[in-house]
């Protein structure tokens, strides 16, 4: 084999390079079906509808390790119809769940805050299940400027 | 590590039907078990609060699961409605077994 020339190996280059940009969105989509399959777990394989809840997060986190995180969920909390759990999902982090929340009729409102951390730039997924047994979820994106994940 | 100290903001009066607001905070660092310890690269083992239950009169009204991607320090924001006077009491469940808790009264008029 000849020697390789410098036209060659730059050849080489774009095609390594090309093949790096190949593999970032395979790896983004396995992060996602990770998420996927959370969702199933939570919801039973049932379908959940968009909308009913609504996930309040900052547009950009600065830092990945304390991202504040708010939802409500529609609906009127009496003892036969009201909210049972709130699951959040952040697909992009090394481990996709985040918390469970749990509430009862004596919540008075489907509403709670807290504090997350996000590896990167990702969306973030809340899924409700309701008393009724139907499933509600929203998602919202999240930009990180620092990760939160790391050591 | 230091002991987790609990710390509640939760209203002492309330009306009838109000709904109140409460806040919870523990300090704890929330060890995720990802990191590693960067002298001789071995992960450091997961320690977590694993579990937050607010009850009310001994019947929960609230409760979390916790992952570790929940921040260091956990902190909670929810709410009741305020039917009766009676004691909060509030627990959280550390991975190692350890159990902090927490108490404050409402009246209600």
């Amino acid at each position: 084999m000849k020697d390789l020339s410098r036209r060659d190996v730059l050849a080489l280059g774009t095609t390594a390079a090309a093949a790096a940009l190949f593999v970032n969105p395979l790896a983004a989509h396995a992060e996602t079906d990770l998420a996927k399959d959370l969702i199933k777990k939570f919801t039973g394989g049932k379908n959940a509808a968009e909308g009913k809840i609504k996930l309040e997060m900052p547009e950009i986190a600065e830092n990945g390790n304390t991202v504040p995180l708010s939802f409500t969920v529609e609906s009127p909390m009496t003892k036969k119809d009201y909210v049972k759990r709130v699951i959040i999902i952040a697909g992009g982090n090394p481990r996709p769940e985040v918390a469970t929340f749990n509430f009862s009729h004596l919540s008075g409102v489907a509403k709670a805050s807290s504090r997350m951390r996000l590896a990167k730039t990702q969306n973030v997924i809340a899924v409700a299940e309701l008393s009724d047994g139907s499933f509600h979820m929203t998602k919202t994106e999240v930009k990180v400027t620092i990760g939160g994940c790391g050591g | 590590m230091a002991k987790s100290k609990p710390r509640v903001k939760a209203p002492k009066k309330a009306s009838k039907g109000d709904i109140v607001t409460i806040k919870t905070l523990i300090s704890h660092i929330m060890e995720t078990g990802l990191r590693k310890n960067k002298k001789t690269g071995k992960i450091i083992p997961r320690q977590i609060i694993n579990k937050f239950q607010a009850k009310f009169e001994g019947t929960e009204i609230f409760s979390v699961d916790l992952d570790p991607a929940i921040s260091a320090n956990p902190f909670f924001q929810f709410s009741m409605k305020a039917e009766k006077s009676g004691e909060f009491e509030f627990i959280w469940t550390d991975d190692n077994g350890d159990v902090y808790s927490k108490k404050s009264k409402l009246t209600v008029s």
